[in-house]
């Protein structure tokens, strides 16, 4: 099990610029696969453009209690960035400005950020945002006691819970998110119930997010979503409201993860071959802005980790310019199959 | 360490019967007879739609099959398409196990024809 970030153990794959020659070169270069604008072009898209923003994503730091096998963030304890407050508030006035109906919180876990709840307490106060996301990892529900009462915090600003649990049983989620997260989870999961989310009458929405623990996509999210539903009602006593099936994308640590288990090859062949063209219309990178912990502006939360900034003079939140960004083009890669495999992915999971 | 690129035409020179890569290819087998390939596959999808059993259980019976038929391409599909349904390597090992007690049982039974003629043939 890992214990430290790609970025701590000082690998070659912390550098982005590796990881977009690894996803550039051999087998796309060689021609051996379609690069991902080869493959829109032979489905007649030749430019990829954002329809109207609607949610923006905002990642305030990459520091977590977790260092996950498979993290596209490559967090952890040891990741100190975190985005300063005169971000946060250029961020509130871009919900405004931009009439952003979503704001999805994100991390490293969010909960870490010591401005995470003034954060929270100043979009509902000064914004009209309709629903706040946040991206729990659960075990820092129970990580510290400054963090128990996070679930009361969470009722109070009606605050919409997304939370990684990669299988419904202790071995598979304790390989990809280490030794003692499962059972961990299932406490917070239990807590998180006890305030009344994922109870259909309360109006807490808690979702749930499964990614295959391996070198292969998610299955059907329907039939995923009713073996975790039976499993955790009848183990735990669980209820959660949507499971969303999420495909691992080929960067940082999992692509990490790829390269050791000489896996790589084939996952890209086996994303490139799943290609669904009508999954593309759907991308979250259609409707969403990602912002970074530094204030810069991306496509999506991937596209952040590999420093693929939105196609602007000027991608940042402080010199940002809805009517510019709207006629932007989406900036693309190989990674990209990853969320046009299959049924599609996205952070709502399936995009089809 | 990084990447043995790998290609997907035919290696005239590989020496083996099995290619990991030719599983790929299972659908060109409708080049030379198209109509029949396209009736095989056809019906190979409707098997293994939603019906009165479920996808996930014919999976498995399907992974239990490929181990008795021995056909490696077969193992390779379903123990992906397994871990894709969420499918346990418990669950996985007892479908084995179940092809491996009809398959032994099926040797054992002719024990029986064995005993037969041994009886018929001795005084």
């Amino acid at each position: 099990m890992i214990k430290k970030s790609l970025k701590a153990r000082k690998s070659e794959l912390s550098k982005t610029q590796r990881q977009l020659d690894i996803l550039s070169n051999s087998i796309f270069k060689k021609g051996v696969l379609p690069t991902f604008k080869e493959k829109l072009e032979s489905h007649k898209i030749s430019s990829f453009q954002p329809k109207t923003l609607k949610i923006l994503q905002i990642n305030i730091g990459y520091m977590c209690n977790q260092v996950c096998a498979h993290c596209h963030v490559d967090a952890g304890p040891d990741r100190k960035e975190m985005m300063p407050p005169d971000i946060m508030i250029k961020c509130i006035q871009t919900m405004n400005d931009a009439g952003v109906e979503t704001v999805d919180l994100t991390g490293g876990a969010p909960e870490m950020h010591p401005h995470f709840r003034w954060f929270v307490e100043q979009i509902r106060k000064k914004t009209k945002v309709k629903e706040i996301i946040v991206r729990s990892n659960l075990t820092i529900l129970l990580a510290n006691k400054k963090y128990h009462d996070l679930p009361s915090f969470f009722v109070k600003h009606n605050l919409h819970i997304i939370s990684s649990l990669p299988f419904y049983r202790k071995n598979k989620t304790d390989r990809q998110r280490g030794s003692g997260v499962f059972n961990t989870s299932i406490k917070a999961l239990q807590k998180l119930n006890a305030a009344g989310y994922g109870k259909p009458e309360s109006g807490l929405i808690l979702d749930l997010v499964y990614n295959p623990s391996g070198a292969f996509l998610p299955g059907d999210q329907n039939a995923l979503e009713q073996d975790y539903k039976k499993a955790l009602s009848k183990d735990f006593g669980i209820v959660f409201n949507q499971l969303f099936a999420l495909t691992n994308l080929p960067i940082s640590r999992f692509l990490d993860y790829l390269i050791a288990s000489e896996n790589y090859e084939d996952y890209m062949t086996t994303i490139v071959e799943a290609f669904n063209p009508s999954a593309v219309a759907n991308l979250m990178c259609t409707n969403t802005l990602s912002v970074s912990w530094e204030g810069y502006l991306f496509d999506c939360d991937f596209n952040q980790m590999l420093d693929l900034k939105v196609a602007v003079d000027q991608p940042h939140i402080n010199q940002l310019d809805v009517k510019k960004l709207q006629n932007r083009n989406i900036q693309i890669s190989q990674h990209c199959y990853g969320c046009t495999a299959g049924a599609g992915s996205s952070c709502q999971g399936s995009l089809t | 360490m990084f990447i043995n690129l790998y290609s997907y035409k035919y290696n005239i020179m590989n020496k083996e019967y099995y290619n990991p890569n030719d599983l790929k290819k299972f659908g060109e087998i409708t080049t030379w007879s198209k109509e029949l390939g396209d009736r095989f596959f056809e019906y190979y999808n409707k098997v293994f739609d939603e019906g009165a059993l479920s996808s996930r259980e014919k999976s498995l019976i399907a992974l239990a099959v490929a181990h008795v038929v021995q056909c490696p391409y077969c193992i390779d599909a379903y123990t992906k398409d397994g871990l894709q349904r969420g499918i346990e390597n418990d669950e996985m090992m007892e479908a084995v196990h179940v092809g491996a007690a009809i398959k032994s049982g099926s040797v054992l039974v002719h024990g029986v024809q064995m005993m037969n003629r041994h009886d018929q043939l001795s005084m």
